[in-house]
């Protein structure tokens, strides 16, 4: 069960603001049923460009009618210049927060917002930016923008505030060039991938011949490297080292440290 | 939360039944020996774990009950016949698109290790087309993995039937049952089968969770897959659990009598329950064959609202149940089950499950119709789609099949009736 603040839970339970305005000034929607989210707007602007009136209907979870709900209550009574800024933070912030997982249902709200505001300005509401996630319908544009204002450092992050990635998973290495791009435009670089067994084996092979074989092949020894399963790397010991009754000191003292230091990483070392 | 409870989630877990709960009671208070010791205190406990097993084999017509070993769950016993094959030249798989992930992620596993899966396809109705099961069995397929009943529609499959098609094909093929629906809800009878092995969970029965059961004909092939002690005549093992054995025992016994309870007053309930629902609301639907069916499960998609949002009302009002939606799986796609069937998007997102059991009562049965309604209503009214609500209510008046008033057909599908 998720854990909902009670916020979520007065908005889900009595949602204020729901239904439709026949003679809208702005309509906007966001998400889709066959993604099991779907949002609707209707905006009434006045002359001075003050939001008078605003509601909603939506295809959702608990929070998504919340998030919807809460973003009615925003946006009411203020002009549009304002209404424009409101990010899924301030939605989500006016719930007292939404479980990771579901920050996309705030994402979908400013989503709804910013189709409407276009809308109403007359612009075109086609989405001319490339969609990256088929699954969910997921455009470059907005995971671009998500990862600006919500800072996000990973893919799974996305994947928790756009749903992109989330079904077949197709996407995900466009999703962390997206995310690479915009960390690099941030001075930042994201959290290290995960080398791929290959790269892993390449690395483990050097570390091994530059920094260990040698003081092996001193002792009459030598070491050869097996496999590589996660953590877990299998070497077979040589020569010498094969009768040597301190073998296992050997590998995990010296072996496993030198590893462990020169990868950055915890591996253990074990004999195959 | 509200102050009752009205429990329609039994196919996700069961109320212990009091007799289990008396049963185990002394097996952590005085009798906590263990079954392996040398010792009179410690050794005594085991006579009672074969009592417990007799039980359990008399639940499911074992021939014999060292036919039976206790594992920790149903997961545990799917694991088991799925990573004990020993043959290493058959490395083909036969499993269903609509089974549960305790087999399908293991065998998602086993593919990375050189095995080929075949998935078969499920009708509209959730029911298997023994045609291209019987094309699908090959030479080399090592195991058909398939489940009794489905946990999330009730759908049943003729295991007794396939596994007859499989030996005639191959009779080298293991033919592993997933019975953890199944068992307690109707008649089974392995030892008149061609089953091989067969998966139980104690939970599921009105025993405690953490315990469960697989039965392996005398004979089979299998590779344990826990290994440490010579428990469970070295196929699992473990120190036993010994409470939750000697509960799953007596839950075993009481599940066998009550299964003419299951047949009649459980399916009664159930099916006013369904039929009241899809009288009061338009926009409900039933999801998989109406027919073939355990007595106490229906799956019903409320069109065009979303299942999550119906469970956290109902739960407001004391009632449990639970939903296919993507929103209530943690994962962002919604029941591969429904999904398989071709249930349309429309209503995969909106369905609800409600699994009775022998502790529900016609008044938990009136309580949801008269609650329900009031929910789905309001929550109607929230839903962006009023058009197509508004063209479903209007189209409600004839059937789809015939174009006549509704009422017209009588094959259980047409969900007018």
């Amino acid at each position: 069960m998720w854990e909902y603040t009670d916020k979520v839970k007065e908005h889900y339970k009595n949602p204020k603001n729901v239904g439709a305005i026949e003679d809208a000034d702005a309509i906007g929607e966001a998400g889709s049923l066959s993604c099991g989210d779907a949002l609707k707007i209707y905006l009434k602007i006045d002359a001075d460009g003050i939001v008078t009136d605003a509601k909603f209907q939506t295809f959702g979870c608990g929070s998504a009618v919340a998030s919807a709900s809460a973003l009615m209550e925003i946006i009411i009574d203020k002009h549009i210049d304002e209404v424009a800024k409101v990010t899924n933070q301030d939605i989500a912030d006016a719930l007292g927060g939404l479980p990771a997982q579901k920050m996309h249902c705030s994402v979908m709200g400013k989503e709804a917002l910013e189709d409407a505001l276009a809308y109403y300005r007359g612009e075109s509401i086609e989405n001319k930016s490339r969609i990256v996630c088929q699954c969910f319908g997921v455009t470059e544009d907005l995971v671009r923008e998500v990862v600006q204002h919500n800072k996000l450092k990973t893919v799974k992050e996305i994947t928790n505030y756009t749903k992109a990635g989330g079904a077949c998973e197709k996407c995900k290495d466009d999703l962390q060039k997206i995310l690479d791009e915009e960390l690099q435009k941030q001075g930042e670089t994201s959290p290290k991938k995960p080398l791929t067994k290959t790269q892993m084996i390449v690395k483990v092979n050097n570390i091994l011949e530059n920094h260990i074989a040698e003081a092996l092949r001193q002792d009459g020894g030598d070491i050869e490297l097996i496999d590589i399963d996660g953590n877990n790397i299998y070497v077979s010991l040589q020569g010498a080292c094969k009768s040597c009754p301190s073998s296992n000191l050997t590998l995990k003292n010296f072996v496993e440290n030198v590893l462990r230091e020169h990868l950055g990483e915890e591996v253990n070392v074990i004999e195959a | 939360m509200s102050e009752k409870t009205i429990y329609f989630d039994n196919n996700a877990t069961t109320r212990v039944c009091d007799e289990a709960v008396e049963a185990m009671l002394p097996f952590l208070t005085e009798k906590y020996g263990n079954p392996s010791s040398m010792h009179e205190f410690g050794g005594q406990v085991g006579s009672y774990i074969k009592k417990a097993r007799q039980q359990v084999a008399d639940l499911i017509g074992a021939a014999s009950p060292d036919e039976i070993i206790f594992t920790s769950c149903g997961t545990e016993s799917s694991n088991t016949a799925l990573r004990g094959l020993t043959n290493p030249h058959k490395k083909h798989i036969i499993t269903t698109k609509v089974e549960h992930p305790c087999v399908l992620n293991v065998t998602k596993q086993l593919e990375k290790k050189g095995y080929e899966t075949t998935y078969l396809n499920v009708n509209s109705e959730g029911e298997i087309e023994l045609e291209e099961f019987k094309n699908s069995i090959r030479p080399d397929t090592a195991i058909v993995a398939i489940m009794w009943a489905n946990n999330e529609t009730g759908v049943i499959f003729p295991v007794e039937k396939m596994a007859e098609i499989t030996k005639e094909k191959n009779p080298e093929t293991l033919f592993f049952v997933d019975g953890v629906q199944a068992a307690g809800k109707i008649p089974i009878n392995v030892k008149n089968t061609k089953i091989d092995m067969l998966g139980i969970s104690g939970h599921k029965i009105h025993a405690p969770k953490g315990v469960g059961a697989l039965y392996i004909r005398k004979g089979t092939p299998i590779t344990p897959f826990m290994l440490g002690g010579h428990q469970e005549r070295g196929k699992r093992a473990g120190t036993e659990n010994v409470p939750g054995i000697i509960a799953m025992g007596v839950a075993a016994e009481e599940a066998s009598n009550y299964l003419d309870d299951e047949a009649t007053r459980v399916k009664q309930l159930r099916d006013k329950l369904e039929k009241g629902i899809l009288e009061r609301i338009f926009n409900a639907r039933v999801n998989g064959s109406r027919i073939n069916r355990v007595p106490n499960t229906t799956n019903i998609s409320f069109e065009y609202i979303e299942g999550e949002l119906i469970l956290l009302h109902l739960s407001d009002l004391g009632i449990c149940a639970s939903s296919g939606s993507a929103c209530t799986s943690g994962n962002l796609e919604p029941s591969h089950v429904l999904r398989a069937m071709g249930v349309p998007f429309t209503a995969v997102h909106g369905s609800i499950r409600f699994s009775l059991s022998r502790y529900t009562t016609e008044e938990d049965v009136n309580y949801v119709l008269e609650k329900l309604p009031e929910v789905i209503n309001k929550l109607n009214t929230i839903s962006p789609f009023q058009k197509e609500l508004k063209e479903l209510k209007e189209m409600k008046r004839v059937c789809l099949s015939t174009g006549k008033e509704k009422g017209c057909c009588k094959s259980g599908n047409c969900h007018h009736n």
